[in-house]
């Protein structure tokens, strides 16, 4: 068996200072967000539309379960309750979640999954290249090895919502769809929450303001180029950095907490 | 059924820098760039290569077996090609 | 100089006999390609059904560890269908064809994937048990005679072995834990043992197709031998465990230096051939399904390809 290294190795093993210890929230929230959607993308293991995009999903999810699992160990570090990673991944009910509303969404079609991963790549591709260069030593080891993974993601993602939007009449109906359908999660991503406005003012969380800009920037070009139209005008969700989520996630938990719901207290 | 399959391409990796690109095997892709994208997901999970070629599987093209007589055969009875073939004195150093 | 005139049919013999490999442009028997085919596409079938049962349980994995772990071991048999898959191509079985075949239900693939995963035991019982299994069939395949199936199984026996030290691992984790683990653990043992036994095919005595396929080298143990191997292999990795075997016939046999052991139920090994296992229904519908749903996908990739060298001809 493999040694675990999911974890960067650490700058200090020195406990947490103050200002690091109202990072939990946040990085509570990006564990819960990249384990949602690494869950989600995991769904679709052995199902397919052909089996080298399964083994391609397989390796983004398997991404995102890595970089949930490195902001959990370390969140339970800041936390310093002697809670693990296994404890907070599933040992916390919906209203304690705090991923953004966009990746608990169902995957629909390949093109739904197409659409939430390309719009969260966006975001989360920038939101590292930002916390790469931040104040918190870990989160910046942590963002390091993840934004190459993203790179990946975005590149995967992108290529083939120019495929599906310029491919044909069924799959540009589909792809439609789907950002017609997602749109509205996409401006939580971006709005900051309480927790979020009070680290960016101590410089902990990056400006979401010149995130949106790249990321508006880089959807612009990729619809572009897949003959789509950005939507316009739509309303936008949120409330799921403050555990107010979609009725999905209610059910994905219950999936994925069963066995530690169901026998409390084990090693597995 | 009457839909077509995605090309097959062959894939060529290079384990590590400074060896060459080895034929590792094949898969399907609609286009050269998701060609290498796979090969990259397919192929180096464990960390295999360092870079990938790809060559879509009909553009390859291969000599037949039964030339194999004709085509290497002749090269089995051209020993003086080989610096074995040559003696060289014992006193002559670095040759 | 006399010649001797061999047939062409003994000269590729000839050439199996010295074990000398056997490449996609080579002459060989049409029987030799025939056979070759089902049994690299069974076999290729056999990783993407397969990976169904575990599947199952990515989505519930106790730790995210675990998760991680299913995950990256149900990926790698997605990739063995595929090194599988490509094998058989050289041979010049398009995929399409093979899926095809495989949706119909006139290809078969390893009927161990028409049982039911009910327990997180089973992820365990899967990869030690049935990986365990596979492994025993798979290694002596590196050497089989043609050389695109052998380099496959190269790349497949390599990743095999983590996914059934994985299994093992899950086990003794269950069998050192509560009381009810333990129970978990014995149980999904109860289940898994026969139908493991069955993976390798029925009896000598029933196997009319061994002795050829021995003889092509693409095939180089008889299913029984293959058995006895894997009850030697596993009964002492149970006991390590703390856990029985289900069958009370089991013996160590001083004199053969072997476990006796009992008798098959071949009826129900033909019946889930048959299509009657719990879940050979569901197995196959879930590929079938797949397969559907993903067509306009393949179709619009396909479609935005060749709207892009259109587009670059006109450019150049």
């Amino acid at each position: 068996m493999m040694t675990d290294s999911t974890m960067p190795a650490q700058a200090t093993a020195a406990a947490p200072s103050e200002a690091q210890a109202q990072l939990f929230p946040f990085v509570l929230q990006l564990a819960d967000t990249s384990l949602i959607l690494a869950h989600r993308l995991s769904e679709w293991c052995g199902h397919g539309p052909i089996l080298e995009q399964d083994l391609a999903m397989a390796n983004i999810a398997l991404d995102f379960l890595g970089e949930a699992r490195s902001y959990y160990q370390y969140a339970a570090e800041l936390e310093g309750k002697g809670r693990s990673e296994d404890d907070l991944a599933y040992l916390r009910s919906a209203v304690e979640y705090r991923n953004p509303l966009l990746v608990e969404q169902p995957n629909g079609d390949f093109a739904g999954t197409i659409v939430r991963q390309f719009i969260y790549d966006c975001f989360h591709y920038h939101l590292l290249l930002q916390l790469k260069s931040g104040p918190d030593a870990q989160l910046a080891a942590i963002a390091e090895k993840s934004v190459k993974e993203a790179a990946y993601h975005i590149k995967w993602s992108a290529e083939w919502v120019i495929r599906l939007g310029d491919g044909t009449e069924e799959s540009r109906r589909r792809v439609e769809k789907a950002i017609e359908n997602l749109w509205r999660y996409t401006g939580e991503l971006t709005t900051p929450s309480a927790t979020e406005q009070a680290l960016q003012a101590a410089g902990f969380v990056p400006d979401y303001a010149a995130i949106r800009e790249q990321m508006d920037a880089h959807i612009a070009r990729v619809f572009e180029e897949a003959t789509l139209a950005v939507p316009v005008g739509v309303f936008m969700q949120k409330g799921g950095k403050d555990g107010r989520h979609t009725e999905h996630l209610g059910y994905l938990l219950a999936e994925l907490q069963y066995m530690q719901r169901t026998y409390p207290g084990l090693q597995w | 059924m009457t839909q077509k399959e995605w090309p097959l391409w062959e894939v060529f990796i290079r384990s590590k820098q400074g060896l060459d690109h080895k034929h590792v095997g094949s898969l399907h892709a609609a286009d050269a760039e998701m060609a290498i994208q796979n090969a990259r997901d397919v192929y180096t999970r464990r960390l295999e290569g360092v870079s990938i070629w790809v060559v879509e599987s009909t553009n390859v093209h291969a000599s037949n077996p039964d030339d194999a007589a004709a085509f290497y055969e002749p090269a089995n009875d051209k020993i003086y090609r080989h610096p074995t073939f040559y003696q060289v004195p014992d006193s002559i150093k670095h040759m | 100089m006399e010649t001797l005139e061999l047939t062409q049919e003994e000269q590729f013999q000839a050439r199996i006999d010295a074990d000398v490999r056997i490449e996609p442009k080579d002459w060989m028997p049409d029987a030799y390609r025939k056979t070759l085919i089902r049994q690299i596409s069974q076999h290729a079938h056999s990783e993407l059904v397969g990976m169904l049962p575990e599947g199952n349980w990515i989505t519930r994995a106790p730790s995210l560890k675990r998760k991680s772990i299913l995950l990256a071991k149900v990926q790698d048999e997605a990739g063995h269908g595929l090194y599988l898959y490509s094998a058989a191509e050289t041979l010049g079985a398009s995929r399409d064809q093979m899926l095809a075949d495989l949706h119909s239900g006139k290809a078969k693939y390893s009927s161990i994937f028409n049982y039911p995963t009910l327990s997180w035991a089973d992820m365990g019982c899967v990869g030690w048990l049935v990986d365990g299994a596979a492994i025993l069939n798979q290694v002596p395949l590196c050497r089989t005679s043609y050389g695109p199936y052998a380099r496959a199984m190269v790349r497949v026996c390599k990743e095999e072995s983590f996914h059934q030290r994985q299994g093992f691992e899950i086990m003794q984790t269950l069998c050192e834990g509560s009381p009810e683990q333990k129970a978990m653990a014995q149980e999904g043992l109860n289940r898994w043992w026969w139908p493991t036994l069955m993976m390798f095919g029925p009896a000598d005595a029933d196997s009319p197709n061994t002795a050829q396929s021995m003889n092509w080298r693409i095939k180089r143990f008889t299913n029984d031998e293959l058995r006895q191997k894997f009850v030697d292999m596993m009964v002492p990795q149970a006991e390590f465990l703390g856990l029985t075997v289900p069958d009370p016939n089991l013996k160590w046999n001083e004199a053969k230096q072997g476990y006796d052991f009992g008798d098959v139920d071949w009826e129900e090994f033909w019946n889930v051939v048959k299509g009657n296992g719990m879940c050979n229904k569901e197995r196959l519908q879930a590929r079938v399904q797949a397969h559907e749903e993903g067509a306009w996908v393949r179709e619009a990739a396909l479609a935005h390809a060749e709207k892009r060298k259109q587009r670059e001809a006109v450019a150049a």
